[in-house]
């Protein structure tokens, strides 16, 4: 931006969305715990944690396919077959150390599926996944039906449900920290990173730079497919419920959420810690409402609005910043004639 | 979504080559293909099963197809302009309640009323998709996404855990949902008629023509003076008010409404479209190949129960077939791409 000189540094900051999301989740945080009746218990801070895991985790990957002009709506779905299978084998008498591995390898595959047919087949990546959420869910259903499998030990549900030392915060945020650090590092501080904002901005000059973009995406894929995967595992063992519903609907909350941390959903802009903030951000909405008795249904409202809200306001702070430089560059031009001429044949 | 430009040409080359195919035969060679695999289909479960070729069974096919198809007609009008629609489902909960409580408060109403009401109701909200979609300059499957989200809700809200039961529909409007005109029911007509009328017009008018032209290059039709936001919006309108209309045909077949009918038909939806030959990138296809995708995704139905196999497989066999279409989509486009540039190059 050009008018960077007349504000104050962390004015210009504050400005941009994913900056504005995170004072925004800070506000609404406060507002909550002021005024929601126990929403600032430790116990309903260890539940919004818990129940902002499964989107979190996804929203890692996410963001990545995203920047990279891509979307993966899958995820829910591979969540969904991958807590199924873990019933499935579960109920078939294998050891949950052998079944937690196979589940992740299951979820990478499947994600190595959807970058095939992005990147080899060269298909609309919204397609496949839309096709591929039909077909893994589905898949769940043959592989579980609609029967549930609730059995399993107690050793690992307990530590899923339980928190560090007895305190707030529940143990799997640690394996979720160290994920956000990693994506984030990867983001925002590597060669893997930069590729993957400028294959968002523009494949061709990517590809050109010497980015092997369609390498690049499949992988992105194979580590969505993981990582949903992994928030198969931990959801199944959270509830202590494999079911082939598990996560539906998901994929729509993952998205709303990385969108809502300012991930332009035309590719190249984003930042993790917007991501972050607009998962608990949209988890925090979710939970004070709840706690108002609204109901699930309502919540669904809160999420659409949100979602198209998230799209369409960058957008429009964009077109608005754009207006407000167009006049200031005529104010400052017209002083002397000259330039004024040129600012009036532009 | 970035690729818009590198994808312009191929699709230009695709208009090109359907027209060329579809002077050899009455069905383009996608069409034909789902015809073929309907008939080999029915002919295999009719082998396993006589009663799958009886009156009622084909009844029910045709009852289903037609809500299926009514729905399918307004998505491929939207995608035709590449965009897509998503909250056709939700548009179908929110007329389905609407138009049942009409009825239940007014039992005298006529039918033809309530297919009004139900158009109204869907229009309204195809208004708001195409205006977001248009002003918002953002991705169609964003903001449908959302309403899909925002519907869904509005209809739960408004119902309250309720569910208007068949008890409480007017009689007539009950019959109507079963009843046949000369042999043929009542829904099957409506469909009918929505996809000759939808066909038509997109083939042989101005304006369904430009919906093509919007898809094929957004740019170039820009550039050619079609006015593509009002445009936009009016193929969300159409989606909205056929959603609107299915949502009062799903009411007088099924009787019971409740806040979740037509919960995840989008995805049905967009895949009688896409199986349908209709192309996720616009430009291509036609109404009559995303009823046909919505005969096919029925029978498939009606198949695998009458074939005892578990009804779970229905929904992977859905995404199976997007998969494959979208497959077949690209693979036909690379062909005709390729001959176009060896016939560019004789010349």
């Amino acid at each position: 931006m050009s008018d960077k000189g007349n504000r104050p540094a962390w004015l210009s900051r504050l400005a941009s969305w994913d900056a504005a999301v995170i004072v925004i989740t800070v506000v609404v945080l406060l507002i909550a715990s002021g005024a929601v009746e126990n929403f600032g218990s430790s116990r309903n801070f260890t539940f919004l944690l818990l129940d902002l895991l499964p989107i979190a985790l996804i929203a890692l990957p996410m963001t990545f396919v995203i920047v990279t002009g891509e979307i993966d709506l899958s995820v829910a779905s591979t969540l969904g077959l991958t807590s199924a299978v873990m019933g499935d084998l579960w109920n078939r008498g294998l050891s949950i150390e052998t079944i937690i591995p196979l589940c992740l390898v299951l979820g990478a595959v499947l994600g190595a599926l959807n970058g095939f047919f992005v990147t080899v087949l060269k298909l609309p990546s919204l397609a496949v996944t839309i096709g591929t959420l039909a077909l893994y869910r589905g898949l769940a259903f043959v592989v579980l039906g609609d029967s549930a499998v609730a059995d399993f030990p107690r050793s690992y549900t307990s530590w899923v449900t339980g928190t560090i030392d007895g305190g707030p915060i529940p143990n799997v945020l640690i394996p979720l920290v160290v994920l956000a650090v990693v994506f984030g590092l990867a983001l925002h501080a590597t060669p893997v990173g930069r590729a993957v904002f400028a294959a968002g901005a523009g494949e061709q000059a990517a590809r050109f730079a010497g980015i092997r973009v369609g390498r690049l995406k499949f992988w992105l894929y194979v580590v969505s497919g993981l990582i949903a995967g992994l928030a198969g595992v931990l959801w199944t063992l959270r509830y202590s419920s494999a079911r082939a519903d598990n996560g539906l609907g998901m994929e729509l909350a993952v998205v709303a959420a990385v969108l809502l941390g300012g991930v332009s959903i035309f590719g190249g802009k984003g930042t993790l810690p917007g991501v972050l903030a607009g998962v608990v951000l949209l988890a925090t909405l979710q939970n004070a409402l709840r706690l108002q008795d609204v109901s699930n249904e309502a919540l669904n409202v809160v999420t659409g609005v949100l979602l198209i809200i998230s799209v369409l306001l960058p957008n429009i702070i964009t077109k608005s910043r754009a207006a407000v430089q167009r006049r200031r560059k005529r104010s400052l031009a017209s002083p002397t004639p000259e330039s004024g001429a040129l600012a009036g044949v532009k | 979504m970035n690729a818009t430009k590198v994808v312009a040409p191929k699709m230009s080359g695709r208009t090109a080559a359907s027209r060329r195919f579809s002077l050899g035969g009455l069905f383009k060679a996608r069409e034909a293909g789902i015809v073929l695999a309907l008939i080999a289909l029915v002919a295999f479960t009719a082998t396993q099963n006589s009663r799958f070729l009886s009156a009622q069974s084909i009844r029910d096919i045709l009852l289903g197809t037609a809500i299926l198809a009514v729905l399918a007609v307004g998505q491929a009008t939207v995608m035709i302009t590449r965009n897509i629609d998503l909250s056709v489902g939700s548009v179908l909960g929110l007329s389905a309640f609407a138009v049942g409580s009409l009825l239940q408060a007014n039992q005298g109403m006529p039918v033809i009323v309530a297919l009004i009401a139900g158009l109204v109701v869907g229009a309204a909200c195809g208004l708001v998709n195409g205006v977001l979609v248009r002003f918002g300059q953002v991705p169609a499957l964003v903001v449908t996404l959302g309403t899909l989200y925002a519907f869904r809700g509005a209809a739960y809200f408004w119902a309250g855990g309720e569910q208007i039961n068949a008890d409480e529909l007017p009689g007539h409007f009950l019959r109507f949902g079963n009843s046949s005109i000369l042999g043929i029911p009542w829904l099957v007509l409506i469909a009918v008629i929505v996809l000759i009328v939808a066909g038509v017009v997109l083939r042989n008018y101005r304006a369904g023509r430009e919906l093509y032209a919007m898809g094929s290059s957004p740019q170039a039709a820009e550039l050619a003076g079609i006015k593509v936001g009002r445009n936009t919006i009016a193929a969300f309108l159409v989606s909205g008010a056929l959603a609107g209309i299915a949502g009062v045909l799903f009411a007088a077949r099924f009787g019971t409404i409740d806040a979740a009918a037509g919960n995840g038909y989008e995805l049905n939806v967009v895949a009688a479209a896409v199986v349908g030959g209709v192309a996720v990138f616009g430009g291509s296809g036609t109404v009559w190949g995303a009823g046909l995708g919505a005969l096919l995704l029925t029978v498939i139905g009606s198949s695998l129960a009458v074939l005892d196999i578990n009804q779970f497989w229905q929904q992977a066999i859905v995404g199976a077939l997007i998969l494959l279409a979208i497959g077949a989509d690209r693979l036909v486009a690379v062909r005709v791409a390729k001959s176009l540039k060896k016939r560019d190059s004789h010349v």
